[in-house]
């Protein structure tokens, strides 16, 4: 049944997540040297802060009982503290977040309209349109972000100054001026691919015989198009815009860093350069589990819009 | 249908049989190009520093920032270098991670592929639900965490990427080696005595061949975006040595000056190899896949 899909879907939601934290906190162990230079990014402190490092990671305890408090630490918000920084890392990351996830929601929305609604007009009507959005999303497929963000920067904040190039902005009508061309600079290889997949998935539901039976029966077109190929088609595109989406957590970190946004992906980026381990665990950890959640919500969607998938799990 | 399906796969085969040279030629003048365009990057990147016009690497700067001139056609970058110079001279870098990623992460699952097709079973149920696991972490978040442990190089950023890769891989051709598997070819040799090692690496990869290089070709455009974007980061191929990704960071303030062209010749070489990368790679896994029905 259904239930016993949730619950699989769950129990690795939670095994995802698990085994990435595992690998985050053992990246302590995987740096050269020992634990405490590798909290301090090689760094010489005074003794009383090494004291306070050791208690706060338990060093003196065997590994496991380690990773399980700093999990434990971790869940209630604690994420340790930033040497560069000397700030607590939950209170940056709870700072920078709203950046990061303005960012990709602005992302997200912009990928969802222009990426499905190109995707079904180029199906829809063969001919020019067609063979634009083939043309054009053959090449935005293969715009890296960071790219794509120098050639708007020139384009429109440079040559035609309609938006600022750097920086987040103050008030919202500000910060949407500030956030628009990162945004689109986020979306556009994304776009692409949500678009061919659309095209790909409307065209095959649109050659299937329910839809001719529908359309020789005088139903209006339109009434067609959203009752009898939208819907169908809605499985792969409803996969594919999520898995894209999921993965612009990551990118973000590139466009972030490209437009002097204060985010976190651009602060974890500068704490891997000066080597503060606490923040880059913090954030990664972050990260990861919007990530994983993402992801684990596209698969229950996928099976609340197919139902199968749910009953193909109970056949195994 | 299926027999129409049967001989024009057939068709396929025998044109693709004229070694490499016919399976470009299959591939139409799109792949033609793009396998051109693959191959001058390939070139550069082995003799590039050796035709560059210009030393790379000689900073003078009194040019920082000048554009073209009759000698120099694509002008100065930031610190008075010979652009032109410095792109020919990066292919070297930004081509090899990417290959080392694609032969790291294509050898690694493969293997993981093969093996648990040809155990099936628990071994089978348990490493697929590991690689589902794997998919947790983002390519360029476990690149940026190795930097973050082992320093920033080219090397840490490659290694944590062909693991990032490498699921993806194993998930794409455990399905073609299940298929392989299920052969009647499998259970004759099987039948006759032969080992399930030598089956898998004279019959089963071999047939699995066309499958992995049209993957192997995808997956380096992949690569090549990410490395590139690593690099740009900061946490990949370090300056002074000349790299596409590199390029565009340390040339970004020149664009707020109005003087964008090194940033952008740098991204349009990207941009084309990896175009490049992707058209040839669908045009084979479009050919594997016909041949394999």
């Amino acid at each position: 049944m259904r239930w016993r899909f949730l619950a699989r879907r769950l129990l690795m939601l939670i095994a995802s997540l698990l085994i990435a934290s595992f690998v985050i906190f053992g990246a302590l162990y995987l740096a050269p040297g020992n634990p405490i230079s590798a909290l301090s990014g090689g760094r010489a402190l005074p003794s009383a802060s090494l004291r306070v490092l050791e208690a706060r990671y338990h060093l003196n305890q065997p590994f496991f009982a380690q990773y399980w408090y700093w999990l434990e630490n971790a869940l209630h918000g604690n994420l340790g503290i930033s040497i560069t920084l000397q700030e607590n890392v939950s209170s940056v990351i709870a700072a920078r977040m709203w950046t990061t996830g303005g960012l990709v929601l602005y992302a997200s929305l912009i990928i969802l309209v222009f990426g499905i609604g190109s995707g079904v007009i180029a199906a829809l009507r063969p001919g020019v349109a067609d063979t634009s959005v083939l043309v054009s999303t053959s090449i935005s497929a293969a715009l890296p972000s960071f790219v794509a963000a120098i050639v708007l920067i020139t384009v429109f904040s440079v040559k035609l100054g309609w938006f600022p190039a750097l920086g987040n902005g103050t008030g919202f009508w500000s910060s949407v001026r500030h956030f628009t061309l990162p945004a689109i600079a986020l979306a556009i290889s994304s776009l692409a691919i949500v678009a061919r997949v659309t095209r790909a998935a409307v065209r095959e539901e649109a050659d299937r015989e329910h839809v001719q039976t529908a359309i020789s029966r005088g139903i209006p077109m339109r009434q067609v198009v959203r009752r009898h190929i939208l819907r169908n088609a809605a499985i792969p595109i409803t996969t594919v815009s999520g898995i894209t989406i999921a993965s612009l957590i990551a990118v973000a970190a590139v466009v972030e860093t490209a437009f002097s946004l204060n985010g976190l992906g651009a602060y974890l980026v500068q704490a891997a350069e000066s080597k503060d381990l606490a923040v880059v665990q913090g954030i990664s950890l972050v990260l990861v589990t919007a990530f994983v959640l993402i992801n684990a919500v596209v698969d229950v969607l996928y099976a609340v819009l197919d139902p199968r998938v749910a009953l193909g799990s109970r056949a195994q | 249908m299926s027999t129409a399906i049967g001989m024009a796969s057939r068709r396929v085969q025998a044109r693709t049989r004229g070694g490499s040279l016919g399976l470009l030629r299959s591939t139409g003048i799109a792949g033609l190009v793009s396998a051109a365009v693959i191959a001058v990057a390939t070139v550069l990147a082995v003799f590039g520093p050796l035709v560059a016009p210009y030393n790379p690497d000689l900073p003078s700067l009194g040019q920082a920032f000048i554009g073209p001139t009759g000698a120099h056609i694509l002008g100065f970058d930031f610190e008075g270098r010979d652009v032109l110079s410095r792109l020919l001279a990066g292919a070297q870098s930004s081509m090899i991670g990417p290959l080392a990623v694609v032969a790291g992460a294509m050898a690694l699952g493969t293997l993981i592929a093969v093996v648990t097709a040809w155990r099936q079973g628990p071994v089978d149920t348990v490493v697929s639900s590991g690689l589902d696991i794997l998919f947790a972490f983002p390519g360029i978040l476990l690149a940026v965490l190795a930097a973050a442990i082992f320093g920033a190089g080219l090397t840490a950023a490659s290694v944590a990427l062909a693991i990032a890769y490498m699921p993806y891989v194993a998930r794409v051709l455990r399905g073609a080696a299940l298929r392989e598997r299920g052969q009647p070819y499998v259970a004759a040799l099987e039948v006759q005595g032969a080992s399930g090692t030598s089956i898998c690496l004279r019959h089963i990869i071999p047939n699995m061949l066309p499958l992995i290089v049209a993957q192997a070709t995808i997956m380096f455009g992949w690569a090549m975006v990410d490395l590139a974007a690593i690099s740009f980061l900061g946490l990949g191929v370090q300056p002074p040595t000349p790299n596409w990704g590199v390029m565009i960071s340390e040339n970004e303030p020149g664009i707020l000056q109005g003087y964008p062209l090194p940033a952008l010749a740098a991204g349009l070489c990207i941009v084309g190899v990896v175009i490049a990368f992707n058209v040839l790679g669908e045009r084979l896994f479009e050919q594997a896949q016909a041949a394999s029905r």
